[in-house]
């Protein structure tokens, strides 16, 4: 009790944020038994009618669910990989400019991407990528003369489009923490091999690259928490319904049972399956990434 | 020295140019799309605009401006930030101080910290969050742009990170000569705290300009939503609707280049405060990793 006096304030910072992480955070986690149920928004929690595990049945009967588990887990994982070689082979060429004003330079372009909404990126891309006339496409027939491709209306191409395009918005920011890290090292390491004559490229291989392990170790650890998002934001600005049999993942097809087909009680239950999936995974790479670099959030 | 041999040398030069290049080849896009923005319908229809506008004109531009859904859309994305932005700062630098202490001086610390951090792993999904907005009647109500995501977990973190790095001296000072826990955040806090404090609104206003869809889930008047949602509707899904142009002005102007011209537009105040972007995103991933 005197504790508690002592520490009244305290109690008191926390009190604002606290009632927003209820009403916002809690309580819809408590709506989640809407996934037991065959739920009817007019009937509400107590007159809609219990199914059991119905839903999560309906869930993995379904060729179309299963399906867009799949599409999820393959681009999902195809970001993951993308994203990790590409911002770590660029930081090591980066490092390698002498001088600061082309570094900057260079810098400051390939950041901008990762600021911009894929709104305004998916208009671009739609834009540039189009069959009738778009930019890419021109290049391609001009320069290979070949036929247009269709980048996102047929499904395999949508994929790698994707993940390209993902690299495209990530990789420069991806860098940072990279850069971060060379920054930290060393430079007498440098100096060292410097007069034991050893050449640039035995540099980076023996000292660059290994200092940047600890970090790679974590940003991919971590990168695990995300398995199963695949980037909402980017595929429901790319997609349309030629490519769903390849590029629907879990949250854009949430979105259309849902909210537009009104299957409350389905869409909660893969929301459910995916947060539980989700937090595990999360739970798994924190821990690995503590242990094996000795990584935490605070 | 090896900046003197030949194969470093080549390899520089390569280096050097393969990395101007690529970083060239990012910005292209976003390029093509001012090009085209400049550009008369016709050229802009015929596929002939590359990097350059062609037959220069700024009828997209003034076509868009004169939207009043665009502009009425603009200002929904300003009071959204600005507003979205205070009320976040506010609860991240109240929560972070008390979160920031050791749990041998507060307790209950470990306590609130799991409820704050547990959030971040776990969710109701999209279809309990979007039944609780409708029981709170905010369905069509602006607060609901800004309500929701009020309280940043991340944010909060990267706060109280930062008042880790605060020395103690300073505080157990305040406290000796009889300061409350209050005055010392906003006397003594505050002050040595404004650069994290801006790297903290930056890092939201970008969020709050950039959000759309909860302005698609939960505005259904076009009227109140926000920029990025008014461009998700009319450039991705193609909703006319809101456009408000006649015929006539359809023929006058290519859907192309106004898109473009709202595409830019919608990127702009991103790119007016980027210099500013760069440096702090920076610093805030150092602030969040760097800890003792």
């Amino acid at each position: 009790m005197k504790l508690l006096k002592r520490n009244w304030p305290f109690h008191l910072m926390i009190l604002p944020s606290l009632i927003f992480l209820i009403v916002f955070s809690y309580v819809p986690m408590a709506w989640i038994v809407m996934a037991f149920q065959d739920f009817k928004p007019r009937l509400g929690i107590s007159g809609s009618e219990w199914i059991g595990l119905d839903n999560f049945r309906y869930l993995f009967e379904r060729e179309d669910s299963v399906q867009v588990i799949l599409n999820t887990l393959v681009i999902a994982v195809l970001k993951m990989v993308a994203n990790l070689i590409a911002p770590f082979t660029f930081a090591i060429f980066l490092n390698e400019l002498r001088k600061m004003f082309v570094k900057r330079f260079v810098q400051t372009l390939v950041y901008l991407p990762h600021f911009l909404s894929w709104v305004i990126l998916g208009g671009i891309l739609v834009d540039i990528l189009s069959t009738d006339g778009g930019f890419v496409n021109r290049i391609i027939t001009n320069l290979f003369g070949i036929e247009p491709i269709f980048f996102l209306g047929d499904g395999t191409w949508f994929r790698i489009t994707v993940v390209v395009t993902d690299m495209w918005k990530e990789f420069g920011f991806g860098t940072v923490v990279f850069l971060a890290a060379l920054a930290n090292v060393n430079p007498s390491l440098y100096e060292a091999a410097e007069v034991d004559g050893a050449s640039r490229f035995k540099q980076t291989m023996h000292i660059t690259i290994p200092s940047m392990i600890p970090i790679t170790i974590v940003v991919g650890t971590l990168a695990l928490g995300n398995i199963l998002n695949a980037g909402f934001d980017q595929i429901f600005n790319l997609y349309n319904p030629l490519v769903y049999d390849k590029g629907d993942i879990i949250d854009t097809f949430v979105y259309r049972a849902a909210i537009l087909n009104g299957q409350m009680g389905f869409g909660t239950a893969i929301g459910l399956f995916k947060s539980v999936i989700g937090m595990i995974l999360i739970v798994i790479s924190y821990r690995l990434a503590y242990k094996l670099a000795g990584y935490r959030i605070f | 020295m090896y900046h003197k041999t030949l194969s470093y040398r080549i390899f520089n030069t390569l280096n050097t140019s393969g990395l101007i290049l690529l970083a060239i080849v990012c910005i292209i896009p976003l390029w093509h799309v001012l090009a085209i923005s400049f550009s008369a319908k016709s050229a802009a229809d015929a596929n002939l605009v590359g990097l350059w506008p062609v037959d220069f004109t700024t009828e997209a531009y003034k076509k868009t401006i004169n939207n009043p859904v665009f502009l009425g859309s603009i200002l929904v994305s300003i009071k959204r930030t600005i507003i979205g932005t205070a009320i976040t700062l506010v609860l991240a630098f109240l929560a972070a101080y008390p979160l920031s202490k050791e749990s041998t001086v507060f307790k209950a610390r470990t306590i609130y910290a799991w409820i704050f951090v547990f959030t971040m792993v776990f969710n109701g999904g999209l279809v309990p969050f979007y039944i609780v907005i409708q029981k709170l009647h905010l369905m069509n109500s602006f607060w609901v742009l800004v309500l929701p995501g009020a309280v940043n977990v991340y944010l909060t973190i990267l706060m109280l990170n930062f008042f880790r790095g605060i020395p103690k001296e300073l505080e157990e000072a305040a406290l000796i000569d009889g300061a409350g826990h209050f005055r010392t955040l906003f006397t003594i806090f505050l002050p040595v705290s404004l650069p994290a404090i801006a790297t903290l609104a930056l890092f939201s206003m970008v969020f709050h300009w950039n959000s759309w869809f909860d302005g698609l889930l939960y505005l259904h008047d076009a009227k109140s939503q926000p920029l990025a949602t008014f461009l998700q509707t009319v450039v991705i899904q193609r909703d006319m609707s809101t456009m408000s142009m006649s015929p006539k002005e359809m023929e006058l102007l290519s859907q192309k280049t106004v898109n473009a011209a709202q595409i830019f537009i919608g990127a702009l105040p991103i790119l007016v405060v980027y210099p500013f972007l760069q440096k702090y995103f920076v610093k805030g991933l150092v602030l969040g990793s760097v800890k003792e």
